[in-house]
């Protein structure tokens, strides 16, 4: 077994399918990708299944998730923000059942794979652009010209503006995996301090206690970083919404 | 130096910036502490915005973090 806390980022082919010189392998990623999705959708599905009025305790989970989401949008883009919430509630359920998938012992974190939260927070931005454009036309620059600003230090504002606007998926895709395989890699080593230090004789043992302790501590904040991560990103993406809307601050 | 020495030095002057992040982030609830004390019915309205800005923060000493691994480990 490797002590190397690198090892569990691996990608491994389940399934090795070739195309045309093309790796079109079905990985454990892709796998966890596939587990996501169906444990997502399906908790929200069979949940909701009975659309009782008075809703039972599964149903009112659901709907307690539900209603996060809509609360969280509501209050960053507004009313009209709202047609985005399909998008931006797939993205929260996402992103949370995949962190909560790589908690358990041997599964893979598909988040961890900074491919895969560039590929989530590019779909985020083109969307932002694109719906920008397309409702606001050329005032969607307006995002960049703050309001209120002496004419003197404006070219400097917008040029940071500018910046400051093209480093939003770059923040938000490497918030989230940075995240993730940090708090994955800090986990693996400190259960590998509790391997080195049981192998050590009968004090060692003893003195493995705390290391063990710390690995319990530390998984108790990897399961709130995950659920934060995942808020964080749908109210990134719901302020991001909201510069597409309404441009100009 | 050698490359192997030199990335090491890198990984470990990137610990300051986990470092700033950490007095950010303490400033961060230290004045949602101090207004939650002045007045507690209004701390609860905040927590989101308060939670908002623990992770925004917390980003920027991740990837300093992140910064040191890849120095480390590549």
């Amino acid at each position: 077994m490797a002590y190397d806390p690198i090892h569990q980022f691996r990608i491994e082919p389940i399934v090795p399918i070739h195309v045309g010189g093309l790796d079109f392998s079905f990985t454990n990623s892709a796998l966890f990708m596939v587990l996501t999705v169906a444990v997502g959708a399906g908790f929200l599905i069979l949940a909701t299944a009975s659309r009782a009025v008075v809703p039972g305790r599964w149903q009112s989970s659901a709907e307690i998730v539900y209603e996060f989401v809509e609360k969280t949008l509501r209050d960053s883009a507004g009313s009209e923000g709202m047609r985005f919430f399909p998008f931006v509630f797939s993205l929260f359920m996402f992103v949370l059942v995949a962190n909560l998938w790589g908690m358990f012992p041997y599964f893979f974190t598909v988040t961890s794979q900074i491919i895969v939260t560039a590929a989530l927070a590019l779909s985020v931005i083109l969307l932002v652009i694109v719906y920008g454009f397309w409702k606001n036309g050329l005032h969607f620059f307006k995002l960049f010209v703050p309001s209120g600003v002496p004419k003197v230090i404006l070219p400097f504002i917008v040029v940071i503006e500018v910046l400051s606007f093209v480093s939003r998926p770059i923040s938000l895709s490497i918030r989230l995996f940075a995240n993730m395989l940090a708090g994955h890699i800090t986990l693996k080593v400190f259960a590998g301090f509790v391997v080195l230090l049981g192998s050590a004789g009968f004090l060692g043992v003893v003195g493995a206690v705390l290391p063990l302790l710390g690995t319990i501590a530390l998984t108790a904040l990897e399961f709130l970083v995950a659920a934060l991560q995942a808020y964080v990103f749908a109210i990134l993406t719901s302020l991001y919404i909201n510069d597409a809307i309404h441009p100009g601050h | 130096m050698e490359l192997a020495a030199a990335k090491a030095l890198g990984a470990g002057i990137a610990c300051i910036g986990m470092g700033t992040a950490g007095i950010g982030l303490g400033h961060i609830f230290g004045n949602y502490l101090a207004g939650a004390i002045r007045n507690p019915a209004a701390a609860d309205g905040q927590f989101g915005r308060l939670i908002f800005g623990f992770a925004v923060t917390e980003a920027l000493g991740i990837f300093s973090l992140l910064v040191a691994l890849i120095l480390l480990f590549t």
